[in-house]
């Protein structure tokens, strides 16, 4: 019998997220034999359209319906997922809010080695499967390898895999909402509160000049107000600069923050973490700077340029006011 | 209530170039600044602020060598009550799982209601606090950057999800919290303040102290090796002095649009 991969669907109001053809291809890449299952939990007819789509890409889905996972608690979906499992599962979940959420517990009670962040598999030699995983926010990378003979939890990194849009799994949904028994926790969800709006909408602008931890000080940031302002632009930022409370967060770009898709991005004094680019859509034309000439930024931009945001910046917003 | 945080001495990457040795085994650890993991400090700063609040204690806790007695010293000058630092030659080049497996021994001695780890650390697996939760079987909540105690027994926590927004739950304690940065603004800890706590005493716990051999932090999952991935194209370099570097970008720019 081929190994048995199973791929944990996120989706929400019905609609599957972008990760659920991903999980294909992360499936195939660790092993192109196996036979990879939809996980899809949750309840009612969302539930139902979800399952529906997900036989097009996965030739067997796997539905647990259950009133309690309306919304998905990964305390209560970690118990229905041990409930339902065999035990030399390999389970790809997303790395990003629910798969941290959920996945180091699960990996606990499968009694299975986790993966965290994979980035790329190199595949598997006998029960030993090795994966590409990256340290110090991208800076130097890893092979890490277990033997997952008796399974293994893997949480793929959103974006880093192509999505299987082949469509022609023709598959079949089997109900395993039987199998799950009875779901309990001391952690109950309330509710979600909605981002705070605020005064600029980054998402529609056309040109983003973004700031990240390079800029060094609050005062600073003056000189990026005044090269937005030169060149007609937007300020935006990345984490650290929400986190320091210098710029409210409604002007973060990021897997946590807005989604932006601009014509034109600055990314200034800004190093290019996978959460920080997860929020840059369409394809806009980077412009890095950044004193450190190996920033991740400089792989994913189109120019860029080894400086010190603190002289370029105000040397550029110069540059261009005599242009006008 | 009584607090544990669970925190980790890492290499500064702001203060540091993080390269891979010649050999490929590891990054190269010679002349590298070390600190607490950033992390770690929010969630110190937030078991303090508790504390303050409705009193208790606030104890920090690391795995490390004795190196590590650095970052447990330095969040006491934060104002955490004691340390612990367990340290034995038998945990070395263990994994989280080992990590958790370790922390959870010594937690069962204590009487904690409240444990709280960064939401990440140097390598980025965000996998300890989750481990750890499922092994003391207690409810788990990651990447929280909200956090309210309602009373003794339980709190109400936000998580920070997709899009800006707040997933709240209600959570019984005793619990486990992974924090994430900007739930609060840790405060500034000076050069006196480490002197003042520079004779306290932190207890060292070894493997046999905790009843344990090595088999229990034996590592499931290996890393094989550190390597640079060859470089992409990447972008296009802008070289030259200041000014022909500003030249061309203004030129590029107004060609794609980047100045209105």
């Amino acid at each position: 019998m081929s190994r048995q991969v199973f791929a944990y669907i996120l989706h929400k109001e019905g609609t599957p997220d972008d990760t659920a053809l991903e999980l294909i291809t992360a499936a195939k890449k660790i092993d192109p034999d196996a036979s990879v299952v939809a996980l899809v939990t949750g309840t009612g007819d969302n539930l139902n359209t979800v399952c529906n789509d997900m036989t097009a890409s996965y030739s067997e889905v796997w539905k647990v319906d259950h009133a309690d996972l309306a919304y998905p608690n990964a305390e209560l979906v970690r118990k229905a997922l041990v409930g339902i499992l065999p035990k030399d599962a390999v389970v790809l979940v997303p790395h990003e809010h629910f798969g941290l959420d959920l996945s180091p517990g699960l990996s606990v009670k499968l009694d299975a080695p986790y993966f965290p962040d994979v980035f790329e598999f190199e595949g598997l030699e006998g029960d030993t499967l090795k994966v590409i995983r990256q340290e110090f926010s991208g800076m130097v990378s890893t092979h890490v390898q277990a033997d997952i003979s008796g399974g293994a939890v893997i949480t793929p990194r959103p974006g880093s895999f192509q999505p299987d849009e082949s469509k022609s799994a023709g598959g079949q949904v089997t109900d395993k909402s039987g199998e799950v028994g009875e779901l309990t926790s001391t952690r109950r969800y309330l509710e979600i509160v909605e981002a705070e709006v605020g005064e600029v909408d980054i998402t529609k602008s056309d040109v983003l000049v973004s700031v990240g931890r390079g800029i060094e000080d609050q005062d600073n940031l003056e000189i990026i107000e005044e090269l937005a302002e030169a060149m007609g632009a937007d300020v935006s930022c990345s984490r650290p600069i929400v986190d320091a409370k210098w710029l409210e967060k409604s002007r973060q770009v990021g897997t946590s923050g807005q989604t932006v898709k601009p014509k034109v991005y600055m990314a200034l004094g800004i190093s290019g973490s996978f959460q920080h680019m997860g929020g840059l859509k369409g394809s806009p034309f980077i412009v890095a700077v950044n004193k450190n000439p190996k920033a991740p930024i400089f792989q994913v931009a189109d120019v860029g340029v080894v400086a010190d945001i603190l002289e370029f910046v105000p040397e550029l917003t110069e540059g261009i006011a005599e242009e006008k | 209530m009584e607090i544990l945080v669970c925190v980790k001495r890492v290499p500064d990457a702001s203060e540091n170039e993080i390269e891979v040795n010649s050999k490929g085994t590891d990054i190269d650890r010679d002349d590298l600044v070390y600190s607490v993991n950033e992390w770690d400090n929010y969630a110190v700063e937030e078991a303090i602020q508790i504390r303050d609040k409705v009193g208790g204690t606030v104890t920090v806790i690391t795995v490390g060598d004795e190196e590590a007695e650095e970052v447990l010293r330095r969040e006491m000058a934060m104002g955490a009550d004691k340390g612990i630092l367990i340290s034995d030659e038998a945990f070395e080049g263990t994994d989280g799982r080992g990590i958790a497996a370790i922390l959870k021994t010594e937690i069962e001695k204590g009487n904690y209601d409240l444990i709280l780890t960064g939401a990440q650390a140097d390598d980025g697996a965000g996998q300890v606090g989750g481990m750890l939760a499922a092994m003391l079987d207690v409810p788990y909540a990651s990447l929280v950057n909200h956090l309210e105690i309602i009373d003794d027994k339980k709190i109400k926590a936000g998580r920070e999800i997709a899009g800006g927004n707040q997933e709240m739950n209600e959570i019984e304690l005793p619990c486990v919290l992974s924090i994430q940065t900007g739930i609060n603004e840790p405060r500034y800890v000076g050069i006196r303040g480490i002197r003042k706590v520079a004779s306290l005493d932190i207890p060292v716990r070894t493997a046999g102290d905790l009843g344990l051999d090595a088999s229990a932090a034996a590592p499931k999952v290996n890393r094989v090796d550190y390597f640079v991935p060859e470089p992409g194209e990447g972008a296009e370099m802008l070289e030259g002095s200041t000014e022909e570097i500003i030249e061309k970008l203004v030129e590029i720019l107004k060609a794609k649009g980047g100045i209105k």
